[in-house]
Parts: C-alpha cells; sequence; structure tokens
C-alpha cells in the first residue's frame, strides 16, 4: 500500500516535472535592423506552429515570445527565423536566405536602428 | 591597387551607364575633402523597394528606372541626404556627419487627421490639434474642419447642428463615448450639444457598418469619443471664449495625481448667451438664449503590475434654452395645449427647453501580464435624461432613464494573427414621454452575446468578421452580421470593403423635435408594430473604399475614393412633403442612400496643409407623394480646408492659420404648394458657400490666443421662419432650413496650460 501511494507521488511528480507549459514565455536575440525586418521576423515566428505571440523589438533585438511547448521549442522558431535570413545566437542564416532580405535591412554590415527611415 | 580599383570600377560605370544604372561613392565628408569611402551606407529608391549598400571602399551600383527619381543615401552618424536624379549617372556623395548640426530638428507630431492603413475598418481619427482649429465649442461643432461628416443647420430656432454621414442624420450613426452609447433615445437631437470642445481629445470616425461589439444600432457608421484623462491632460486648463452673438464660455480642467495609481479630474463648463439677437429682423431670436453648466469628475486607475485599468466617471448638466419671439416672457406668455381653442393671435409665440442629465459610468480591464493577448474589460453606464420643453402650445416632455453593460473577452486562436473578441451586452431603457396631452412610456430590454474573429497576417490582408444575437422586448430577436476586409496590393495602397446590417428603434419624436415648433398636425400612421405602432428600422450597408498615399514634390500626401450604399428594408419614413403635417409611417418600397466622395490630402507647401474633397449623394425614399430625394440635403458638395503653421521657435511660440470651405449644390425642399403664394419656397434652395477662418497665435507651450470668423462671406437664409408674423396661424414653420440664419461671426478666446 505504502509503496502504491510512493509510486504514485513519483509518477505526478515526474509528470509535473515533465510537464511542458502550455504558455512558455522566452526572449532570443535576433539580428536585424528596421521595420521591415520586424514584419519578416514576427511573420516567420508565428508561422511556426506553437507560436502564440511574437514581438520584436527594434533597439533591442529581442524577440519576445510565447510558446506552447507542447508544440514547438526555441530550436524550430530559430530554424524559422535563419531560413527567411535572420541570424540568431546559435544558428546563423545562410547565404542565400541572407541575401534574400532586402537590401536595406543588410544588418550583418550595419547593424542600426534605422526604423525610422523606412 | 585599390586606387586602381577604384579607377576601374569608375570607368566601368561610365560603360554600364546605357544599362540603366546608378553607381557611385558614397564618402565622408572631411575638412579637406578626401576621398574617404564610406561602407555599409544605405543608397535606396524613395518609396520603392529598391535598395542596396555600399561596399568596403563606399562603391555601389543601383538600378535605375523612371518611376522612382528620388535616391537617398543613409548612414548612422551622418545626414541622411535625398539625390534628385532623372537620368543614369555616375555619382560622388559626400555625406555630412551629424554631429556637425548645431540645432536638433524636432519632427513633427502625428497628424491631426490620420486615416489608417492597416485596420480592416474604415477609421479616420481626428485628435485634439485638429479640434482647435475651429475653436468653438461642442461635439457638434467639431468636425467643420473634417469632410468625413457633414455638418447640416436642423432647425431655425435653437440653431442646433445635426450632423451627417453617407447622407444620413446621426439618428443612423451610432455615437458613443469611449465606447459606450451616449448619443441616442432623448438627447438624440441636442445631445451633440453636451460634451463641450475641449473635454475631447480624439474622435474616431469609422464610415459604414461598425464593429458588433458596441451592439447593433449603427447603420451608417459611428462616432466614437475619447474625452482627455486625468492621467495624461494638463494638471490645469482653462479656456475661455467669447463671441459677437453674445455667447460667453469657459472651461477649466483641474487634474490630480493621488498616487502613482490613481490620478483624479475635475472638469467644468460653462455657458451663457443672454444678448438677444436678430439680424434678420423676423421678430425672432436668430440664436437661443441659453445657459449650460456641465460638470464631470473622473478617476482613473492604473496598475501595470497587475494589469488592472479602470475608470469612474460622475457627469451632471443642466441646460435651459430660451427661443422664439423677441418679445417673449416665459413668466407672462407661457402657453399650454389647453389654451389652443382660445388663441387670439395677439399672444408671443416661445419655447423653452430644459434639460437635466445625470451620467455615471464604470470601466474596468484586466490584461493578464503573462499574456498580453488575453485580456477582458467590461463597461457599465447608468444615465438619466430629463427633458422638459414645450414649443408654442405643443408640450414635449421626455425622461429617458438608460442603463447599459457590456463584456468582452479578448484572446487568440492558436496565434495572434487569428484573435476574438467575444461577450455579452445587457440594455435597459425607460422612457416617459409626453407629447401634448398623450403619454407614451415604454420600456426597452435588450440582452445579446457577440462573437468577432480578426484575422492579420501582418502584410496584405486583414479581415474582420463578427455577427450578435440579440433579443429585445420590441425589436424581437434578430442577428446582426458585419463583416470587413482591408487587402493592400501595393505599398500604401489599402483597398477596404465592409456590409452590415444595423437595426434601431427610431424615438420619432426625440428626433424631430424641430417639428413642435411649427403648426404641422402630427400624424402617426403605424401598422400595429411595437414601437409607436411601427415597426423597427433595418437597414444594410456596403462600402468600399481605396486609400492611396504618395509623395508629391518632395511631401506626404494621401488619395481616398469612397462609395457606400445603404439599403433600408424598414425605415420609420418622415413625411413632411405637405405643409400642413408630418407624418411618421414605415417604408412601403425602397428606400437608400447612395454616398461617393473623394478626398486628396497634401501638406502642399512646407507647413500648409491642403484637405480637399468632393461628395455625391443619391438619396431617395418612396413617400408615399411617390419616390423623391431627400430634403434638405445637396447632392453635391465641395469642401477645401488649408491649415498653415509657422515653426515654432525655442520658446514654443507660433502662429497657426486655418481656412475652411463649405460649398454646397442646390437643395431639394419640401413641398409648400399648398401654402399661400407668399409662403411657398419653390422646388429647390440655390447653392451657397460657408466660409470660416482662424488665426491662433501661440505665445509659449502655456499660453495662446485665438480669433476667428464663420460664415465670412455673411450668407443668410431669406426666411428662416414661415408665418413669421403670425406665429399661431397655419402657415408657421420654422423647419425649412437649408442655410445659416446667423451671418458673420467673430469669435475670440484664450487657452492657459500648466
Amino acid at each position: 500500500m505504502k509503496n502504491s501511494i510512493l509510486t504514485l507521488i513519483f509518477a505526478l511528480s515526474t509528470v509535473l516535472t515533465f510537464s511542458q507549459e502550455k504558455n512558455k514565455k522566452l526572449t532570443i536575440e535576433v539580428d536585424g535592423k528596421c521595420d521591415m525586418c520586424k514584419t519578416r521576423i514576427e511573420k516567420a515566428a508565428l508561422g511556426v506552429k506553437g507560436v502564440k505571440y511574437a514581438l520584436w523589438d527594434i533597439p533591442s533585438h529581442q524577440l519576445s515570445l510565447i510558446i506552447d511547448e507542447r508544440k514547438t521549442d526555441p530550436m524550430k522558431v530559430k530554424t524559422a527565423l535563419v531560413a527567411v535570413g535572420h541570424d540568431t545566437k546559435e544558428l546563423k542564416a545562410s547565404k542565400e536566405a541572407y541575401d534574400s532580405v532586402h537590401p536595406c535591412c543588410k544588418y550583418r554590415d550595419d547593424d542600426s536602428d534605422d526604423s525610422n527611415t523606412h | 591597387m585599390k586606387k586602381y580599383i577604384v579607377l576601374l570600377s569608375s570607368v566601368l560605370a561610365f560603360w554600364t551607364q546605357a544599362q540603366d544604372k546608378i553607381d557611385g561613392m558614397v564618402m565622408e565628408s572631411g575638412p579637406q575633402g578626401k576621398h574617404i569611402g564610406l561602407p555599409g551606407a544605405n543608397v535606396y529608391w524613395m518609396n520603392s523597394q529598391i535598395g542596396t549598400i555600399t561596399n568596403e571602399e563606399g562603391m555601389f551600383s543601383i538600378p535605375f528606372s523612371e518611376k522612382h527619381n528620388r535616391l537617398i543615401i543613409s548612414y548612422v552618424g551622418f545626414e541622411s541626404d535625398t539625390l534628385l536624379i532623372k537620368t543614369p549617372k555616375t555619382i560622388h556623395h559626400f555625406l555630412k556627419a551629424s554631429n556637425a548640426l548645431n540645432e536638433v530638428v524636432v519632427q513633427k507630431e502625428r497628424d491631426a487627421v490620420s486615416k489608417t492603413f492597416l485596420s480592416a475598418q474604415n477609421v479616420v481619427t481626428i485628435n485634439s490639434a485638429e479640434l482647435l482649429k475651429a475653436a468653438c465649442c461642442n461635439l457638434s461643432e467639431s468636425f467643420e474642419t473634417n469632410p468625413a461628416i457633414d455638418v447640416n443647420f436642423s432647425d431655425a430656432l435653437t440653431g442646433t447642428k445635426q450632423i451627417q454621414m453617407l447622407g444620413l442624420t446621426s439618428p443612423y450613426l451610432l455615437i458613443t463615448q469611449e465606447n459606450i452609447p451616449m448619443v441616442r433615445g432623448a438627447s438624440q437631437a441636442y445631445g451633440l450639444t453636451f460634451t463641450p470642445g475641449t473635454w475631447v481629445e480624439s474622435i474616431q470616425i469609422t464610415k459604414g457598418a461598425g464593429s458588433v461589439v458596441n451592439g447593433y444600432e449603427s447603420i451608417s457608421g459611428q462616432i466614437n469619443t475619447e474625452l482627455v484623462k486625468p492621467f495624461t491632460d494638463k494638471r490645469l486648463f482653462v479656456n475661455g471664449y467669447a463671441n459677437q452673438n453674445g455667447r460667453m464660455e469657459l472651461n477649466t480642467h483641474i487634474n490630480h495625481k493621488l498616487s502613482d495609481k490613481w490620478s483624479t479630474g475635475l472638469y467644468l463648463h460653462g455657458n451663457l448667451r443672454s444678448q438677444k439677437e436678430d439680424r434678420n429682423g423676423d421678430g425672432f431670436l436668430d440664436a437661443p438664449l441659453a445657459e449650460q453648466i456641465n460638470v464631470m469628475n473622473r478617476w482613473q486607475y492604473q496598475n501595470p503590475e497587475t494589469g488592472w485599468v479602470s475608470f469612474l466617471n460622475l457627469r451632471f448638466l443642466n441646460d435651459e434654452k430660451q427661443v422664439g419671439q423677441t418679445n417673449y416672457n416665459p413668466d407672462t406668455d407661457r402657453l399650454m395645449p389647453t389654451d389652443a381653442p382660445s388663441l387670439t393671435g395677439a399672444e408671443a409665440w416661445g419655447s423653452e427647453i430644459d434639460t437635466r442629465r445625470f451620467d455615471s459610468s464604470v470601466k474596468l480591464g484586466y490584461v493578464f501580464p503573462e499574456l498580453p493577448f488575453q485580456s477582458f474589460g467590461f463597461q457599465a453606464s447608468y444615465s438619466n435624461h430629463k427633458q422638459e420643453a414645450y414649443y408654442g402650445i405643443n408640450q414635449y416632455n421626455i425622461d429617458h432613464k438608460s442603463l447599459y453593460s457590456n463584456a468582452i473577452f479578448n484572446s487568440i486562436i492558436g496565434d495572434t494573427r487569428n484573435t476574438f473578441k467575444t461577450g455579452l451586452t445587457f440594455a435597459y431603457d425607460s422612457y416617459d414621454e409626453l407629447v401634448n396631452t398623450q403619454n407614451f412610456n415604454r420600456d426597452d430590454v435588450s440582452a445579446g452575446a457577440f462573437f468577432e474573429y480578426s484575422y492579420e497576417n501582418l502584410e496584405k490582408l486583414s479581415f474582420t468578421a463578427g455577427l450578435r444575437i440579440d433579443s429585445h422586448n420590441r425589436l424581437g430577436t434578430f442577428v446582426t452580421p458585419r463583416f470587413h476586409i482591408r487587402y493592400t496590393p501595393w505599398e500604401l495602397g489599402s483597398l477596404r470593403g465592409s456590409i452590415g446590417r444595423g437595426r434601431r428603434a427610431a424615438n420619432i419624436f426625440a428626433e424631430n423635435q424641430q417639428f413642435f415648433a411649427s403648426a404641422r398636425q402630427l400624424q402617426l400612421t403605424g401598422n400595429g408594430g411595437n414601437i409607436y405602432g411601427l415597426d423597427a428600422e433595418d437597414a444594410w450597408n456596403y462600402g468600399i473604399s481605396f486609400l492611396q498615399g504618395f509623395t508629391f514634390l518632395d511631401r506626404p500626401g494621401n488619395i481616398t475614393f469612397d462609395f457606400y450604399r445603404t439599403d433600408f428594408k424598414n425605415q420609420i419614413v418622415v413625411d413632411w412633403e405637405n405643409p400642413r403635417t408630418i407624418s411618421f409611417y414605415n417604408l412601403e418600397g425602397e428606400s437608400y442612400a447612395n454616398s461617393f466622395q473623394i478626398e486628396v490630402n497634401h501638406e502642399i507647401l512646407e507647413n500648409l496643409e491642403l484637405r480637399t474633397a468632393y461628395k455625391y449623394y443619391d438619396v431617395k425614399t418612396d413617400y408615399r407623394s411617390g419616390r423623391l430625394q431627400k430634403p434638405l440635403q445637396a447632392q453635391n458638395r465641395f469642401f477645401v480646408n488649408l491649415g498653415y503653421e509657422t515653426d515654432s521657435t525655442k520658446k514654443g511660440s507660433q502662429w497657426k492659420f486655418d481656412y475652411t470651405l463649405h460649398a454646397l449644390g442646390e437643395q431639394r425642399l419640401p413641398n409648400t404648394d399648398v401654402n399661400p403664394p407668399q409662403f411657398r419656397l419653390g422646388e429647390f434652395a440655390e447653392g451657397y458657400s460657408l466660409m470660416n477662418a482662424q488665426i491662433t497665435k501661440v505665445f509659449s507651450e502655456k499660453f495662446e490666443v485665438y480669433l476667428g470668423g464663420e460664415n465670412l462671406t455673411n450668407f443668410r437664409q431669406p426666411n428662416p421662419v414661415l408665418g413669421a408674423d403670425n406665429p399661431f396661424g397655419a402657415n408657421f414653420d420654422t423647419s425649412i432650413v437649408y442655410a445659416p440664419i446667423m451671418g458673420r461671426m467673430f469669435y475670440t478666446g484664450f487657452r492657459y496650460k500648466l
């Protein structure tokens, strides 16, 4: 009896520790420089199934996310971001992907915040 | 070696000229004019997607096309330059370091009137800067510098201005204050004059069917007013106004922060007109003698940590108007409906309209701190509107108590591109209405549920689809669908469409009070419906709109084309085609309003804003006497507004100039054929134009004075009161007003802010 209770408690606690959050908040750093980048980054992030909310801040380059951990993980989001040409800390965009971004958003050469110009 | 490359590429640049390219070099402007290339500078065509950056040497190459001729070169820490380029060539351009500047140029504040390119609904926002362009006095006069709303004169006695949108008068517009329905029921006729202009922070005008969240009543559009808020309004604000016709006005706002979370504001308004004006010599006052006291107290609570926000409003209004003949004395000359048989004709004609109103509302909002896309809101309001009025021997009293509440929950489906709003509405209206000797008492109770889904793909497409179901004790149970869509086919272009239904219980007497000031007999020919024996109004509104932004002469502008149609399935027809009667009956046949508008806004010269619009209305109703164009409505209208501001000095001193012209085409007049010849008005009233202008001198951020003039060409309607010499006779009529009664009028005032 004691054992079974212990097992039950143990089983429950594992469920708890392994439970994945429905609304997990996180921020990741994504390179970019302007409003065009902002739209592209947010669109790419939201395109990943399980991403509920994405807001990229131009000056700080922080992408705030709310994701459903049962459906996705940060790596999937980063893969989607580099696919549209935006570098993250762990993953860098391929040259091809980077070349696809608009010439005035070439953040690798000029990491400035020029959200006011276009 | 590098030099050779530069030389080579320059040579190449000349060669490639034939290939429609611009090549060049961007350099840092040094004291000796050294050629130091700037790597990574941005080079792009204005208003295009074509752009490039300079390489390590500062060289660039960009395709040239005839469509673009302004090349922008920018680099952080340097001043951006725009070059005018008409033919492909090689460019050597020096950028000046921005720290070489002596003064900082402050960018212009947001536009006074802004059109949204992104929202699915066709919304025009008017902010307080725009409201200051024509200083007087209350909400009904706030639209004169904006073409989306037409301002009409509704009656000769009170001079109260009715507003129209898409060719329909304000009962078909939902007028809300901070999204709580405001000007409705008993306050329909004069309600817009009960919000002082200085209390208004901004106005949002939505053309076409509105959102289902705000109810089923809007048909042609919605006007929402945001009032000034204790948190953001000035600590102290004083405004004084006086005009040539003896109207004086004083507004005071006092705001106080109680803590970092609580703020309160006290807003006082008083206006007075005690001077009798009769410039056209018809024996009737051109403008009412008036007195209004309006007091509002607001409380605002804001806690960003917990996500709670709240508002509490209390307001009291006392408004008294006296109109009629100049020699009328209400203490001795007042008549009652029962006096009708014993009139000698020697009595003086007069009218008084006294309103007392109490308003209260509470708003509660909560944003889930962990989930910024999820929130709920609750709003409730209670108002008691008591109007006691008589017009000659006609008596009209209305006491309207209203309770309204709405709860909304906002969240997402999957992700933030798919959002929804859902909630419940409950409304209770109790009317105690006396028309002469007859009582029309009634209670309206309705409960409704709504759901609105919005899709936004962040780029080209967004739409909103909403549905509500309401159950109303007199309108029955019905659904109200509304749909809005926005598509961006190309840059700065925005194509919108909307479709929606609206329903409404017409308050025929409150909305048409001006007819009491005439000899017309009231005729109510109901079909046994629930509202005065009539059925509720029911209409569909369809609209398309195209907005295109552009840059002309280096300055921004936009052009809009709008077409809207309102189709009535049921309408309470107000028929005054016989000068002896005013009849109300349910529509038999067709009634529609088509409205077409072209509007162009552009900053034509530095600091000079032009706004111009042309409007065409085709508003027809099947009356019992046949299909007729709506009376007292110009089919063609033209509007121009010019605003000029000098640059403000360091102290904040500045001049502002504003000029508005309204030109109206001919207007059909209601039929007056059965009148004796001297009281016939003909079929049409001629077109005319009105001009208003205002000059504001800002001395500092704290103090400014203004001087303005209305109706500068002094255009007046020749005979606004028919049968003025015998106001108890059969031909007396003050309802046919198509132009101002007041001539040219000057005003002045000041504003003090701390």
